[in-house]
């Protein structure tokens, strides 16, 4: 029933129709799970960060982790917004809607994670009205806020209908704004001289590729919980399109990292990195190979591509799940494993001595309100998502056989 | 239409009433009490104009002293500290923001919270306040010294005691 | 206009010239300045780029069992120990270095290196991280949120978080909780004027080893500049060509 301007009519639409004893044992301990992410901020700003884990070494830790995993998956979660919208792929118009919703949810939880991990969170306003504006920082703010405006332009443009030629304008320039918004995440990494495994512009479009397979598993998962929970059914089309946009997004990632580890490999300078970080660091090398080599990238092509599992739609649920799971390990390999090796301050010397950890390998035990506030984060971002369901009209109505 | 805007000028007029002329024999018993400055003959600016304005002065003079390298001026937040903090019996400084203080007598009672001591020292160095006596030279080091008090001593800004 | 409206406008127009002029001489004389200088009794001046301020360290006459320099530094600062060494802030340390190749050890002190084309001035969001007109790299506090990719930027990891409340500061040297810091050269005193020098830098001399020479390095006759003229002297991390302030030599 798609129209010339690829968009569906309102009615076309339903919110959930979700209530009774689970829905709101799920919404009570999504709201505990936030509120402890909060406990924990507090806790953080009133004695300060050494009730963490973090230290002067490693400075960013697990809320890091998690809220650069969100943020990425947040810009990647609009592709079939965009597949639909902007490139006309209309087995995922009526999917749109709440790949905005999905969208808008991740990047507020990336972002509550991250502003109240601040040394000085009251000091929020100073960051909205102080820019520097040769650092990427800076240019991220813009870049995050914009983004949260332009998806509700974009949402509004699609449930409204005298809104409605003008989604396909927009939906293009938000597909802009999230490839620059990912090149910006992933150049808080790439401009940072100081440190081996940063340092390269491979950074921006390895982002854009995560972004783009961890958005789509964390979109799928989204509509076949949803659409098990009410009962309703995922059209083959659209399952078999998602499938495959999911194995290319994984071997676009396969592919970067291929392509970062191997330059930096290839240049002795860099050399010491890449062995702490492939073979020697310990937990690191564990979580590149076993979490996002295996478990994150091979073990879910192989299940969406062996015959006996490839038509399987609970394997392929299990394949998103594993990829988002590889994802944040591989987000702990970056972020903290870039962390711990020491800094190459005297380049063809060693450090045999320092009060500072200058020369060690940092170590890095996260503590309690790190892993609440990440996971407070999350739980954010899944409140948002379960509540705008609920009141907004973002599942199809049509098109499912019940 | 007409009744009921008299009754609310009526309203209006009778809360402006209340709030000025009557009201104001009761304003002096809900005024913070704040401890008088300790040494120095005045302020470096009139009562009325701090009361009002001592954030903008001090806002202002954060970014000279920090990014110009600016110290000693009229508003510095040192000079502040020097004159108002007010010692115990045995000499020893009380911190500016505690109970009471200066600082916190006034904010406490207006409910503005402060955190400029979150960073700031709340009293001079150690050992420097020695007497709580007016116009006695206190042993501050020249670039602590209040400007008005070196000013009335004439001590010129740059010279060491 | 006809006459009469003309006289009328007249009459207002003279009024509101009455009335104006009344309020500014109350107003001047009630004392109403529209001129202040508010830097008038500064005990010091702003600072401007025909200064740049530098350390020269000559790692020869760095003694390797000394500790003096950064005793010094955390007694100007109020640094204190509280325990948790992960955490701690660190301004100076002492380092051993041993070459690779020939074995040859050397100590010296590492602190930041106040280099022109900072890492971390560039990548802070909100400026708070700076570079002063003299050339010295520090942190306004006041718009620091703390969010620490100053000191992922930093090639010699200079830079320390706060991470728990802190009192009894000194009041030359205002630190709090939550924010970032580093070496600031002793700025309170070089501002103060009068030929003050960094702590460190004091104390290595009162200690006799002479190691560390602070100085205007736009001033060929300063000591520092001359020290430089007679033996080589390097930056640390030359390669990632930030001109730094702080130069070593026999390294």
């Amino acid at each position: 029933m798609a129209t010339a301007t690829n968009s569906m009519s309102n009615s076309e639409f339903t919110a959930t129709e979700a209530r009774g004893a689970a829905f709101y044992t799920l919404l009570v301990m999504l709201v505990i799970v936030a509120g402890l992410g909060l406990w924990a901020a507090h806790h953080m700003d009133v004695e300060g960060h050494h009730v963490t884990g973090m230290s002067n070494q490693i400075v960013w830790g697990i809320p890091h982790v998690f809220a650069i995993f969100l943020i990425v998956t947040a810009s990647g979660a609009l592709n079939a917004a965009s597949l639909s919208t902007v490139m006309g792929r209309k087995v995922y118009t009526p999917y749109a809607r709440l790949s905005g919703l999905l969208a808008i949810a991740l990047l507020l939880g990336g972002l509550a994670i991250i502003t109240l991990d601040l040394g000085r969170p009251e000091r929020l306003m100073v960051a909205l009205t102080h820019f520097n504006f040769t650092s990427v920082f800076a240019w991220n703010v813009f870049l995050y806020t914009g983004f949260l405006v332009l998806v509700s332009v974009y949402l509004w443009t699609l449930m409204e209908r005298r809104m409605n030629p003008l989604s396909k304008s927009t939906g293009t320039v938000l597909l802009a704004w999230r490839l620059t918004l990912t090149t910006g995440t992933g150049l808080i990494f790439g401009v940072l001289v100081a440190r081996q495994a940063y340092d390269t512009a491979i950074m921006p479009p390895l982002f854009i590729a995560m972004s783009l397979c961890f958005g789509s598993a964390a979109y799928t998962l989204l509509l076949f919980s949803v659409f098990d929970c009410s009962g309703r059914r995922l059209d083959d089309a659209v399952v078999s399109a998602l499938r495959r946009l999911l194995m290319l997004c994984v071997v676009g990632v396969l592919f970067f990292v291929g392509l970062l580890h191997g330059v930096k490999l290839y240049t002795p300078e860099s050399r010491g990195i890449e062995a702490f970080l492939l073979v020697s660091g310990g937990v690191y090398p564990w979580f590149f190979w076993a979490g996002q080599i295996v478990a994150g990238s091979l073990v879910p092509l192989g299940l969406m591509l062996w015959r006996p599992t490839a038509r399987s739609r609970s394997w392929f649920a299990t394949a998103c799940a594993l990829v988002l799971l590889g994802g944040l390990a591989q987000l702990y390999v970056i972020v903290i494993g870039g962390q711990a090796y020491p800094l190459d301050i005297f380049p063809g010397r060693q450090i045999i001595e320092s009060s500072f950890f200058d020369g060690t390998v940092a170590e890095y035990q996260p503590r309690l309100p790190e892993f609440l506030l990440a996971f407070g984060g999350v739980a954010m971002a899944l409140l948002i998502i379960v509540l705008g369901m609920r009141v907004l009209r973002f599942l199809p109505r049509t098109r499912m056989a019940d | 239409m007409n009744r009921t805007f008299t009754i609310i000028g009526l309203f209006l007029g009778l809360l402006v009433e209340l709030c000025s002329s009557s009201a104001a024999q009761e304003i002096s018993a809900l005024q913070p009490v704040i401890p008088p400055a300790a040494r120095g003959e005045r302020c470096v600016e009139p009562t009325e104009v701090m009361r009002r304005d001592h954030m903008k002065f001090l806002l202002h003079q954060r970014d000279d002293t920090v990014h110009s390298g600016i110290r000693g001026a009229k508003h510095s937040l040192v000079g502040c500290i020097g004159c108002h903090v007010q010692t115990d019996p045995q000499g020893a400084a009380i911190a500016v923001n505690a109970d009471g203080q200066f600082c916190e007598s006034c904010h406490g009672f207006a409910g503005v919270s402060i955190d400029c001591f979150e960073c700031h020292a709340s009293v001079p160095a150690d050992g420097q306040i020695k007497s709580q006596t007016n116009g006695q030279a206190s042993a501050l080091p020249q670039w602590m010294s209040p400007p008005a008090l070196s000013m009335a001593k004439g001590i010129s800004p740059g010279s060491v005691p | 206009m006809s006459g009469e409206s003309k006289a009328l406008a007249d009459q207002s127009r003279r009024r509101f010239m009455a009335k104006t002029g009344a309020a500014l001489a109350v107003g001047l004389g009630a004392g109403v300045r529209f001129i202040d200088f508010p830097n008038a009794h500064a005990a010091t001046g702003p600072v401007s780029q025909a200064q740049r301020w530098g350390l020269l360290i000559d790692a020869d006459k760095c003694a390797s069992g000394c500790n003096a320099c950064v005793q010094a530094c955390d007694d100007e600062h109020g640094i204190r120990d509280h325990g948790r060494a992960r955490t701690d802030a660190q301004w100076i340390r002492k380092v051993r270095v041993r070459d690779n190749t020939s074995g040859r050890e050397v100590s010296l002190p590492l602190m930041c290196q106040h280099c022109e084309e900072a890492p971390c001035v560039e990548v802070c969001p909100t400026g708070a991280s700076f570079r002063r007109a003299d050339g010295i790299v520090l942190v306004d506090k006041h718009s620091c949120i703390g969010c620490r990719y100053c000191m992922l930027a930093c090639p010699y990891k200079a830079r320390s978080f706060i991470h728990e409340n802190l009192k009894d500061q000194k009041p030359w040297s205002p630190r709090g909780k939550g924010t970032v810091e580093s070496c600031n050269l002793c700025v309170h005193r070089i501002d103060e004027g009068g030929g003050r020098i960094p702590a460190c830098a004091e104390s290595c001399a009162r200690e006799g080893h002479g190691a560390m020479v602070f100085g205007d390095l736009n001033d060929p006759a300063s000591p520092i500049a001359k020290a430089m003229g007679e033996q080589p002297s390097q930056e640390l991390r030359a390669d990632l060509e930030l001109n730094t302030g702080v130069r070593y030599q026999n390294i």
